[in-house]
């Protein structure tokens, strides 16, 4: 099945497992940024474990995680919930063609004071 | 020459379905020594064992080798056939060709083979095995409680009932333990204190109940009947034979900031106190850290309006040796420290509590006199959030918390929640699960009462942040069956911290060689058949010590721990077990590696004059063995450099004469 070696390879980036989850959503409870995304925390690890990923590939929630990795910190049972959300936006931006930035929309996002590591760390999250 | 009988079992078809039993007694029936052999459906049988009987008779024999199941299961049956026709119980071996041989294998002619194999090894075994008898020692009919909390209480009143002298000791300067700090108890909501202190009064009357409080356990010496504990009674700076309790010091200490332990430091007490107005013995105790006297010898208040002149600045702590035949130990718990959870701001606001600390602010004799007052601005708080496994069923990695379910906290959080809406009905109360464990007698009605009758707020999900802002505690948190983040303004946030054992039980389990898990809490003999024993022969397990459990699961197997103390003592003597270890005096090199080793302490050393070849004198350093201690673990005889160590029923040769066997 198509999905599920797409299960595993996001299991294999993810380095973690999903079923450890108790299912206690503390991950969700302390994400800073949770009312912006469509999918929480908790949900990638539930819908990864379920092989249920199509929905999340196609969702914005990929690029509001913030990666503030509060969830990997609050998380009593150490699934590493960033790890999941991290895996599957590899698992996009790997695709041909699915680069979330490329340097030429760089100029129009630069403001006076825009650090210079965030653009840094914007390529290195967002592009191949 | 032995004369040996073998016996193959079928164990119905759980052996000869795999095993051909009929060869195997066949085959074996030709090893030298084996003067009879025969295979019957059931063994363990009556029938079964009247045939061993019989056989021993009929054939004059000297040793008996059974094919059948684990050791662990019928050796003592078959031990007690041969011993009841005059056969010594150490005659007889059993070769395991259940667990070992057909509960393992599929093909019958190998299972077949390697039981033939088995049964070679058993009977050269036999060959070399010698009658043993047991020693006998005499039991001390005194039992010792370590722990006065409701476990140790219930424990030492059953025992003293029956008859035998307790001993109950209690580091804390009064009996009761957490029971006395909770205020109601679930599912039925009677006051704690209410069912609590008569049994506190019971145990301090009951003529064969003798209380060590503010004592502790300094040494254990000894085994299974003759204990020789060491108690250390630490120094009151009061007499406690003198003090009747009137409480007019506690009164007159000037010394008025000294966090009270009794109410979690919510309030102050003097530098001399009694816990609480119920406390057993109800005798003062200063506490040096604090008193002016103690420290300066500028004070002396106590000491003038003491009327009984029972103050005493100069008292020391006293050890008191005492001898046991059995030991309880019942050291309960304490919940776990929660600062380490920066996100719920425990150390940040004083209005963020744990629920041991809510109890104490809903008890009539708490520190706001039963009247709900948050701890920053004594007022009523509307809204509050209870958060349920702090610290339970985490990673088994996690520094913070405890990989177990703490069991308790469900229960205690819904009755928590209840009487707080009873009470407060314009207070908002959410309670955050993850799941709401209820099993017992009327739990499950009682926490659905919680949420139909009271109507209090359960939230499947869980607090991820706690942020003390003007005055309130915003929290955030999710709500996973509506998926959405939830923001609440509280005024207080109580956690329901996870349980681990008391700081004590390590070194003490240290003391009694008694195991523990990897959480400190003590292992039993077994976990489904022999709860409330300790491996070590002896001790005895009661409450918390042992797992967490709530108070009538404490009572429970607080009887049920006396019954078995009561079962050791009513004994006027303990058979020994024989197959213990000996040291060969001429071999030893007195090199104390078996010492060392021994995890019982039963070797000790002593200096021996042995006379030499050339007939000189010389005095060594030998080895030897208290049998009555010794537990044949054989971990000596591996150890011994020098082959000086051997075990009385599993002899350095008999073990190689097996292995011979098997190779051969």
């Amino acid at each position: 099945m198509e999905n599920n070696n797409l299960r595993e390879q996001i299991l294999f980036t993810a380095n973690a497992d999903p079923k450890k989850c108790m299912k206690c959503g503390k991950c969700s409870g302390a994400c800073p940024n949770y009312d912006e995304m469509e999918y929480h925390p908790h949900q990638f690890v539930s819908m990864v474990q379920n092989g249920d990923i199509e929905p999340l590939l196609k969702s914005e929630s990929l690029y509001l995680c913030l990666t503030c990795m509060v969830c990997v910190e609050r998380c009593p049972r150490n699934v590493q919930p960033a790890r999941f959300i991290e895996a599957v936006r590899l698992a996009k931006i790997r695709q041909q063609g699915e680069n979330r930035l490329t340097p030429q929309q760089i100029p129009a996002k630069i403001e006076e004071d825009t650090p210079q590591q965030l653009l840094v760390s914007a390529f290195r999250k967002y592009t191949k | 020459m032995q004369r040996i009988g073998v016996f193959v079992c079928w164990c119905g078809s759980n052996i000869a379905g795999t095993v051909d039993v009929k060869k195997v007694a066949e085959t074996l029936g030709h090893e030298p020594g084996v003067v009879f052999s025969t295979d019957y459906q059931y063994m363990c049988s009556q029938s079964g064992q009247d045939l061993v009987k019989d056989s021993i008779r009929t054939y004059n024999l000297t040793g008996v080798v059974i094919c059948s199941c684990s050791p662990r299961m019928h050796e003592n049956t078959f031990r007690k056939a041969a011993a009841s026709v005059g056969l010594n119980p150490y005659m007889v071996e059993i070769a395991n060709i259940r667990e070992q041989v057909s509960w393992i294998h599929k093909d019958m002619e190998t299972a077949t083979e390697k039981a033939i194999i088995l049964g070679r090894a058993a009977i050269a075994k036999v060959h070399l095995n010698a009658p043993l008898i047991a020693g006998e020692t005499p039991v001390t009919k005194r039992a010792l409680v370590i722990g006065g909390g409701i476990a140790g209480i219930q424990t030492a009143l059953d025992i003293a009932e029956a008859g035998f002298e307790v001993d109950i000791v209690e580091k804390s300067p009064t009996i009761g333990g957490k029971m006395a700090q909770i205020d109601k108890t679930f599912p039925t909501l009677d006051c704690a204190a209410c069912i609590l202190t008569p049994k506190m009064v019971e145990a301090s009357q009951q003529e064969n109940i003798n209380i060590y409080a503010f004592s502790e356990v300094d040494e254990v010496k000894g085994f299974v009947g003759n204990f020789t504990v060491k108690i250390r009674r630490k120094a009151r700076y009061v007499k406690e034979e003198l003090c009747t309790g009137c409480g007019l010091c506690t009164e007159k200490c000037p010394q008025k900031k000294v966090p009270d332990e009794f109410n979690l430091g919510l309030s102050n007490r003097r530098a001399i106190y009694i816990p609480f107005a119920q406390a057993v013995p109800k005798v003062a105790t200063i506490d040096p850290n604090y008193c002016t006297m103690l420290k300066t010898g500028k004070c002396g208040v106590c000491s003038k309006v003491c009327g009984v002149k029972a103050i005493d600045y100069t008292q020391k702590d006293e050890i008191v040796e005492r001898k046991y035949g059995a030991i309880v130990v019942a050291t309960g718990f304490e919940p776990i420290k929660v600062d380490k959870f920066e996100e719920f701001a425990y150390a940040q606001s004083p209005d963020v509590v744990t629920s041991l600390e809510y109890e104490r602010l809903m008890n009539a004799a708490g520190p706001t006199g039963g009247t709900l007052l948050r701890p920053s601005d004594k007022t009523h708080p509307h809204t509050i959030v209870f958060v349920q496994c702090v610290g339970s069923r985490c990673d088994e990695k996690s520094e913070k918390g405890k990989p177990y379910c703490s069991k308790v906290c469900c229960m205690y959080t819904a009755k928590h929640a209840m009487l707080t809406r009873e009470k407060y009905p314009d207070t908002e109360v959410y309670v955050f699960y993850i799941d709401v464990r209820t099993p017992g007698k009327n739990f499950d009605e009682f926490y659905r009462r919680a949420v139909e009758h009271y109507g209090v707020h359960y939230v499947k999900g869980m607090v991820g942040k706690v942020t003390p802002e003007n005055g309130k505690l915003k929290v955030q948190a999710s709500d996973l069956l509506d998926n959405r983040q939830l923001h609440i303004d509280a005024d207080m946030v109580v956690l329901a911290a996870a349980i681990e054992p008391d700081k004590s039980a390590r070194p003490l389990a240290t003391m009694l060689t008694a195991s523990m898990d990897t959480n400190d809490f003590f292992t039993e003999a077994h976990p489904k058949l022999r709860p409330v024993e300790s491996p070590t022969a002896g001790v005895f397990l009661s409450g918390m010590c042992q797992g967490p459990k709530d108070i009538p699961e404490t009572v429970s197997q607080a009887s049920a721990c006396a019954a078995k103390v009561i079962g050791l003592l009513v004994k006027d003597k303990l058979v020994g077990n024989p197959c213990v270890a000996h040291s060969d005096e001429m071999m030893c090199n007195g090199c104390s590696q078996c010492q060392n080793v021994c995890p019982y302490g039963a070797i000790t050393y002593t200096e021996k004059e042995f006379r030499m070849p050339d007939r000189t004198t010389a005095v060594r350093r030998v080895a030897q063995v208290n049998p009555a201690v010794c537990q044949g673990c054989g971990a000596c005889t591996v150890t011994c450099p020098s082959g000086a160590m051997d075990l009385f029923g599993f002899s350095n040769n008999q073990i190689m004469a097996e292995v011979d066997a098997i190779c051969k």
